[in-house]
């Protein structure tokens, strides 16, 4: 049993998101795989928003990782979207012939909610009067 | 022969270098009716005259060291600056290259003819030597001239193809979160490169979900462009945004299926009203409840 990473699960009743911060070795890579697996088999969610804008390098090993969490999360029956992809790291993944094409994507959390039907309202709007 | 130990070649450069001082105002009043430095120095005839006899100077000074087939000799360097200035010229009032060397070609018979006619020139042999000499010194000086004009177009072209990069790749905002990319001309390695980058730059910048790639001005599409705009959708893709190609014309369609070329899970359009309409339709589709009127 490898040791649980240290990068939260948050459970967004029914959807799950994971935002990768900061640089992330291949140990962690696999750990965090096992927790979003077993996450997503725990709360039988529908959907996992996995974040990654704030990642500068996307090397084939974590490419590899998010492929194989899409994978074994749609056996659960759970859809991934993947969030705020960068377009230098977009380019060399097309370079490197990973286009990830059993994932979904989207420019940012809001909108992947949405596609699972799933609003998040802006804080500024709440204020503003409208229902 | 004065002294054993100067060969003839060297004895020679300095009776051209003697030559070019004793009689450089002459060579310089000449040069200075002649089409190279006429047309440069407009304003007034002295100009000219000063001008020229900057060049012979300089010429006298390399004779003098001896390398008149040395382009990197220290007289040359002083006034490959006015060389430059002048090819520059020449080259802007349309002159090809072959016709400016010319033009440099002709300062050499001022030289030789004075040479010729010079009282002092000792023995035959010694002045065929100087003559082998003032030629190898003003082929020399076309070199430079030349040089000094293909290194200037270098820098042309450098420009231009800069400027076209440049110019060639704008990324509009077409709607809210809507992007569209007109191209325009052919498509190679390095502009495809470009016109990536920036459209994912923009698809950041814009927030944007849907990209139009508008291929209405691109005069061919073989396997590479295609390869490239394949490359270009796939990255878009991993970015949260789609694609759709618009702008493929009848030929084009039928460039690509003869090529059997698959452009795979891509979306097409004919036009880019077309695309724009279905980039509509599938906004609203995709709209956000929060966006939207209440």
């Amino acid at each position: 049993m490898t040791s649980p990473s240290t990068i939260p699960v948050l459970d967004l009743g029914g959807l799950l998101l994971v935002s990768i911060q900061g640089e992330l070795p291949d140990e962690s890579a696999i750990a965090l795989q096992e927790d979003v697996t077993a996450a997503v088999a725990n709360t039988g969610s529908r959907g996992l928003i996995i974040d990654i804008s704030t990642l500068d390098v996307v090397d084939s090993f974590l490419a590899r990782v998010l492929a194989e969490v899409a994978a074994s999360s749609r056996l659960l029956a759970a859809r991934t979207v993947l969030v705020g992809m960068r377009p230098s790291v977009a380019i060399t993944l097309v370079e490197l012939g990973l286009t990830l094409p059993g994932m979904d994507t989207a420019r940012t959390v809001t909108e992947a909610a949405a596609s699972f039907g799933v609003t998040i309202e802006q804080a500024d709007r709440t204020g503003r009067g409208t229902p | 022969m004065t002294d054993g130990a100067t060969s003839p070649a060297e004895a020679g450069a300095a009776a051209v270098a003697d030559l070019l001082r004793r009689h450089g105002e002459q060579i310089a009043q000449r040069w200075a009716d002649l089409p190279f430095f006429q047309t440069v120095f407009t304003i007034t005839r002295d100009e000219a005259v000063e001008a020229c006899h900057a060049v012979v100077d300089s010429l006298a000074a390399v004779a003098e060291s001896g390398r008149v087939d040395d382009l990197e000799a220290v007289g040359f360097r002083s006034i490959r600056e006015q060389i430059v200035a002048m090819t520059a010229s020449r080259a802007r009032s349309g002159l090809s290259t072959a016709q400016v060397d010319r033009e440099v070609g002709a300062l050499r018979e001022a030289a030789s003819e004075l040479l010729a006619a010079d009282a002092s020139a000792p023995g035959a042999e010694e002045a065929a030597e100087t003559r082998v000499q003032l030629l190898t010194l003003f082929a020399t000086l076309r070199v430079l001239v030349v040089d000094t004009m293909l290194q200037e177009n270098q820098e042309i072209v450098l420009r231009q193809r800069q400027q076209l990069l440049e110019m060639a790749t704008p990324v509009i905002k077409l709607w809210d979160r809507l992007v569209a990319v007109p191209l325009i001309g052919m498509l190679d390695s390095a502009r495809s490169q470009v016109v990536m980058e920036n459209l994912l730059e923009a698809i950041v910048e814009h927030k944007a979900t849907i990209a139009i790639l508008d291929i209405t001005g691109v005069s061919t599409v073989d396997s590479l462009v295609a390869h490239h705009l394949m490359k270009t959708v796939a990255s878009a893709r991993l970015m949260g945004a789609e694609c759709v190609i618009s702008g493929i014309r009848p030929a084009i369609a039928q460039t690509i299926v003869q090529l059997g070329l698959d452009l795979g899970p891509v979306t097409t359009r004919a036009s880019l009203a077309d695309a724009l309409e279905w980039a509509l339709e599938r906004r609203e589709y995709k709209e956000l409840p929060s966006r939207g009127n209440p």
